[in-house]
């Protein structure tokens, strides 16, 4: 196969998977009736607190264990998302605030938050572009030996780091649980029709908490791959993630709120937005245009699906509206 | 003989801010039987049977279940009581299945096993005779199925008093014969049912015992096979009560509206209004009275310009003549008469028909709830005078005057409309509806909820109304008052007219029979 | 038999409030402000370990420091007016413009597009007003382009509004590509350096005069459009319940695409402000997340423009005092979201103590005996 198309899906693949889970976490938030619109910001906090947690480790270490390096990493960034879940939780959920702007002020915060300590880490060790967690790094890009060098399967199926595997294992697993369990069951629910929900003994406000939170941990850990993975352990105040994370929001709605579907849309959006590594003779002009294409794609989803009106592609019919029992 | 009572409610009252829905009830209700509770619109059966539910919680009483007082206080706690309501309203998810509602919120292994929980569906519909797919998704059913849903529903949690608000409201004759075959089924099978209905052929038909409320008190209760539907009417509405409400005859009384075979559908393509014809006159009121959802409010819609009708139907206008009182201030259109439908509200407007409206949702469709008196009063008016400016002169002087006039309680003209009391919002409403001097007036339920003193400003205004030449039609579901009020009532009955009555000559026996489909076997009666 | 539990009412119950008095509401949004500066504080002292005072000193500084500090925190507190008086007429509506961010940036280019073709043909009063025009039609249409499919087919609003805007940065890196200056910078770089054609003109003696009174003028031309005008009555009454519209006779779908063709116009305007009056080039952060911002600001202020003014320029001079505080201490003026962040989460959340009450429950009701 020629090489030029490899690159590209491999390149398809790695972009995917950033959004693929910023995708699956904002699927599960959203399913509980929740529009959290603080993707952006919650992987921004992911991906900070992913790098600054292996990054004192390693800078305190001078042998850091790789084990270690892992696991700190992995649960600062699900935690630090996580906590900016609970943070939309408390308003959206508990005082009640409109869910699009407390969103929206998550975005700003959660970019606020990452940039900043990204900034002072980068100072911290010694100037822009010298920060990097090296051993962490390379644990998050670590292929499995042998089979990334067998040919071109080998290439395109296990060239990556186990968060490529890790992302469709989730989308599995989230398809699983909303549509083979019964808090699954109970979830959506909740995110159609909270008073039948509440009528049937549902406690809703604890299945919106923790879906937010859960789904918020979810998107983090894009934020996570990106920073580990994607430009391998290292930050940049560029507002990559930003961008990244509205393209999750948007392959949410591609996706038609399905986990399964985030998985090749994703892919999808890789594909789009990397296409012009094969087309011969682009300039950057033409780079920008066709990293329109995601956008336009989903646009064109958003109007296909309002015109076609099928009930299950529609998204969660309590979708971004609060909850108050003695309203109904 | 405690042990054959499934539940006993002692004393319950239920109040709403001042308004007692219930007062001091108590019923019995017994294993293996079907209790009617019968009652009119209001009579506060919903709201005592919602206490059994865990809807509503009582204010005073006691509720026993088996013999044990028991606490009620959440749908689950009536779940675990064995207690599963019914209602009018179905508490379903329409993107699911009919099994994966039925399972919702039910404890159990983690795993969902649709699949066994098919088979129980099938087991259960097998043995009381329903028919249901229980792959099938919701919002493809009709709405006889997503009953079949709530029950089923109701008996997969082991329910063995099942409440039924209104079941046949929405069923077609077959549908319901289907169901009581069902519930026959269920009966003999030791459950206890209680069926709130206002319907007196069902009440016949299926039950072993009726309960009667009115006005949120609990009249009695009667053996089925001891009782007739006439009976049952006397119970039910009471003897007619004397309201004194003034109701001058207008000698001169001119054709004003022509509906003709008005057939409107809903949104789901049910009919709400089956070949409906009937005129209305210019110094007249025009009671409309039916069962509610009998298609009163689709029926001042589809005049209003607010409903596209089916094809073939047809309202006509007919403008005040020359010679009639309020035809200075009306401009003359096509003498033969005006096609209302196919118009939208701007364009009947246009024409010069002076309509007024008061709908039902008062501020969901008639007011701005964020608005205040002033600014609601030129809701339909705010485009009169040139530029692209508002004139709120005239808007605020009509405010108050209708605030002096009618007493409207409100801290100032500016206060939103969605912080006054129902009655005042009734009376800004009806106030400004007939400060455009109207030449129809249409209203829906302008009464409910409000105090007596209200209620008869209310009808002072729609009398005055009518004296000027006005066409007044009054939805109402308070028999009495539009026995009094209206000169002649017009009754609906699943959408079609049952019945247009001469309303000082007809007795309130008549008007409910015609409400239920009643009238051949009254007369028998 | 079936044993039912007890039923506890819950310890703090929540119920509606049916009025508040403007000036308690006033009253406890001010306790929300004054709270989210206590803990900007900390979080500054937590930084830098400067004390409380000092901070709000350096933050006084770097807003209000010198003239040209003034004159800057004025610019940008008039930018962020701008977009939120944009955003008003459709958040009044109910509509859910996400999309301000890609109004902004289809002016600017417009604009940008504009003051290179023509900055050495056209005088420079002419060519502004030329961009003007124009730069509004570009953010009419883009904001019209939604709504249409919003009226007609109810497509979400929020959503496809978000969507163009990243439609409108990726095209906005194609014209910094094309119009690239000088070649490999991957920025347009200053238009018009040296001739400033179709800058904003210096207006008694200052260069962001003019800022201040388009601004302004459309501030109040909104306010009073919204308040004073038969559209701005149809808005009101669209936004409260579509059926009272219906019922009134008013053209829902019509007055939907109408008030976001204004929306977008004018933040295809501050588009056009901001290119040539302030920063004289175009780049993907022309906008610079003030679209999503001023959607703060305007639901804060609930579309009234006057009190705009007054959290526009609160969080412009939090903003410029972080960024004056990051930079005496070497920190990057990231600092800057962070505040924001927080100011609004905690004015968000006293929008629920004027909502709703808190009622605190002893006893139990109606307990089994």
């Amino acid at each position: 196969m020629n090489n030029q198309i490899i690159q590209l899906i491999q390149s398809a693949i790695q972009f995917g998977t950033v959004i693929m889970f910023g995708a699956i976490g904002e699927i599960l938030t959203e399913k509980s009736g929740n529009l959290n619109l603080g993707v952006p910001g919650i992987m921004y906090l992911g991906g900070i607190a992913g790098l600054a947690a292996s990054f004192l480790y390693e800078f305190n270490n001078p042998d850091p264990s790789k084990l270690v390096c892992l696991l700190l990493s992995f649960l600062a960034a699900f935690l630090a998302a996580a906590l900016g879940g609970l943070l939309y939780s408390f308003l959206t959920i508990t005082l009640r605030a409109n869910q699009n702007v407390t969103g929206l002020t998550l975005t700003i915060f959660g970019g606020g938050v990452a940039n900043f300590f990204g900034g002072t880490l980068n100072t911290m060790a010694g100037g822009v572009g010298q920060i990097s967690v090296a051993t962490t790094s390379s644990v998050y890009r670590a292929n499995i030996p042998g089979l990334s060098t067998m040919g071109v399967p080998g290439r395109l199926l296990f060239s990556y780091g186990f968060m490529v595997y890790l992302s469709i294992v989730v989308a599995i697993v989230m398809a699983w649980f909303l549509n083979r369990t019964r808090r699954g069951l109970n979830l959506r629910a909740v995110g159609e029709n909270p008073a039948t929900a509440d009528a049937a003994g549902i406690n809703v406000t604890r299945y919106k908490y923790v879906a937010t939170c859960v789904g918020a941990g979810i998107s983090g850990l894009g934020g996570l791959y990106y920073t580990m993975d994607y430009i391998k352990g290292t930050w940049a105040n560029d507002g990559t993630i930003e961008s990244l994370g509205w393209l999750a929001v948007a392959l949410v709605i591609f996706a038609t709120w399905r986990s399964l579907n985030a998985v090749w849309g994703s892919y999808l959006f890789g594909l789009l937005f990397w296409v012009y590594l094969i087309i011969p003779g682009l300039g950057r002009r033409d780079i920008a245009l066709f990293n329109m294409l995601p956008y336009l794609v989903t646009i064109a989803v958003l109007i296909f699906v309002s015109l076609r009106n099928k009930k299950e592609n529609q998204p969660p019919a309590s979708l971004g509206l609060s909850y108050f029992r003695e309203e109904r | 003989m405690e042990q054959t009572y499934a539940i006993q409610m002692k004393n319950i009252t239920k109040r709403f801010g001042k308004v007692v829905a219930n007062d001091h009830v108590s019923l019995d209700i017994k294993r293996g039987e079907i209790l009617s509770l019968l009652g009119e619109n209001g009579s506060g059966k919903t709201t005592l049977m919602n206490m059994l539910a865990g809807i509503y919680f009582p204010d005073e009483g006691e509720i026993l279940v088996n013999g044990q007082s028991v606490t009620i206080a959440s749908p689950k706690d009536a779940f675990d009581c064995g207690i599963g309501m019914i209602h009018q309203h179905f508490k379903l998810v329409d993107v699911f299945t009919a099994a994966e509602n039925i399972v919702l919120g039910l404890d159990g292994q983690q795993r969902l096993d649709l699949k066994a929980a098919s088979a129980k569906i099938k087991e259960i519909c097998e043995k009381y005779g329903f028919v249901i797919d229980p792959s099938k998704k919701v919002y493809n059913m009709s709405v006889s199925e997503k009953q079949t849903v709530e029950i089923v529903k109701v008996l997969y949690r082991g329910a063995d008093i099942l409440i039924l608000d209104e079941p046949t409201a929405v069923l077609t004759p077959q549908e319901t014969d289907r169901l009581f075959d069902v519930m026959r089924n269920m009966k003999a099978d030791g459950k206890a049912m209680v069926i709130i209905t206002h319907k007196l052929n069902e009440v016949m038909e299926v039950s072993d015992r009726v309960a009667v409320l009115r006005k949120g008190q609990y009249i009695g209760d009667v053996a089925t096979s001891d009782t007739n539907p006439q009976k049952l009417t006397d119970m039910m509405v009471g003897h007619a009560v004397t309201l004194n409400i003034d109701r001058p005859l207008v000698e001169n009384r001119h054709l004003r509206l022509e509906v003709k075979d008005l057939t409107v559908l809903t949104p789901d393509g049910v009919k709400a209004l089956d070949g409906v014809s009937f005129e209305a006159f210019g110094g007249e009121i025009l009671g409309v009275a039916g069962i509610s959802g009998s298609g009163q409010k689709e029926l001042l819609e589809s005049i209003a310009g607010l409903r596209s009708a089916q094809p073939g139907s047809h309202v006509i206008y007919h403008p005040p003549s020359p010679d009639e009182p309020i035809a200075g201030t009306h401009a003359p259109v096509d003498r033969k008469g005006e096609e209302l439908l196919g118009k939208t509200v701007r364009q009947i407007h246009n024409i010069g028909v002076s309509m007024a409206f008061v709908p039902e949702d008062r501020l969901g469709m008639g007011l701005v709830g964020s608005m205040g008196m002033a600014d609601n009063m030129m809701l339909k008016t705010y485009r009169s005078g040139k530029g692209p400016l508002l004139n709120r002169k005239p808007p605020r002087e009509l405010a108050e005057k209708v605030k002096a006039e009618l007493d409207v309680l409100t801290p100032s003209i500016n206060t939103p409309v969605r912080r006054l009391s129902g009655g005042n919002v009734q009376k800004v409403l009806v106030g400004r509806e007939i400060a455009q001097e109207p030449s129809v007036l249409m209203t829906a339920y302008a009464v409910r909820g409000l105090d007596i003193n209200t209620s008869y400003t209310i009808y002072n205004l729609l009398t005055a109304e009518k004296l000027k030449g006005v066409a007044v039609i009054y939805v109402g579901e308070d028999l009495d008052v539009l026995l009094e009020l209206c000169d002649r009532i017009l009754v609906l009955c699943g959408g079609q007219v049952s019945g247009v009555v001469d309303a000082r000559t007809t007795t309130k026996e008549e008007v409910g029979m015609l409400m239920t489909r009643f009238r051949k076997e009254a007369a028998e009666a | 038999m079936t044993q039912v539990k007890q039923h506890k009412d819950p310890l703090l119950r929540i119920a509606k409030r049916d009025a508040i008095g403007r000036p308690k509401a006033y009253a406890i949004r001010l306790i929300g402000v004054l709270l989210s500066l206590l803990v900007s504080g900390a979080f500054i002292f937590a930084v830098t370990k400067l004390n409380p005072i000092q901070v709000y000193n350096a933050i006084f500084d770097g807003a209000f420091g010198t003239e040209r500090r003034s004159w800057v925190t004025i610019r940008d507190a008039m930018m962020l007016l701008c977009i939120g008086v944009g955003l008003a007429p459709a958040f009044k509506m109910k509509f859910w413009n996400i999309g301000a961010e890609g109004q902004i940036l289809i002016g600017g280019i417009v604009t940008a597009g504009l003051m290179r073709a023509f900055g050495s043909t056209l005088p420079t009063p002419v060519l502004l007003l030329l961009m003007a025009v124009m730069s509004l039609l570009a953010g009419c249409v883009w904001g019209v382009i939604p709504a249409t499919f919003k009226a007609v087919w109810n497509t979400n609003e929020t959503l496809f509004t978000l969507m163009m805007n990243y439609v409108a940065i990726q095209l906005t890196s194609y014209f910094v590509a094309l119009w690239e200056n000088p070649i490999g910078s991957n920025t347009v770089g200053v238009i018009n350096q040296r001739t400033r054609a179709g800058w904003f003109p210096e207006l008694l003696g200052q260069s962001y005069t003019l800022n201040v009174i388009l601004v302004m003028a459309l501030a109040i031309g909104m306010f009073l459009y919204l308040k004073y005008s038969k559209q701005g009555y149809e808005i009101s009454v669209v936004g409260d319940s579509e059926n009272t519209a219906r019922y009134a006779g008013i053209n829902v779908k019509k007055v939907t695409i109408r008030t976001m063709a204004i929306s977008g116009a004018i933040c295809g305007m501050a588009g056009f402000i901001e290119v040539a009056g302030v920063s004289h080039t175009i780049s993907t952060s022309t906008a610079g997340g003030r679209g999503f911002t001023a959607i703060i600001v305007a639901w804060l202020a609930q579309f009234n423009t006057f009190v705009m003014i007054l959290i526009s320029f609160l969080l412009v001079f939090l903003q410029k005092g972080a960024t004056q505080i990051a930079s005496q201490f070497n920190l990057n003026d990231y600092a800057s979201n962070i505040i924001t962040g927080i100011i609004l989460f905690f004015i968000l959340g006293s929008e629920f103590f004027i909502n709703y009450r808190v009622i605190v429950r002893g006893g139990k009701e109606g307990s089994a005996k």
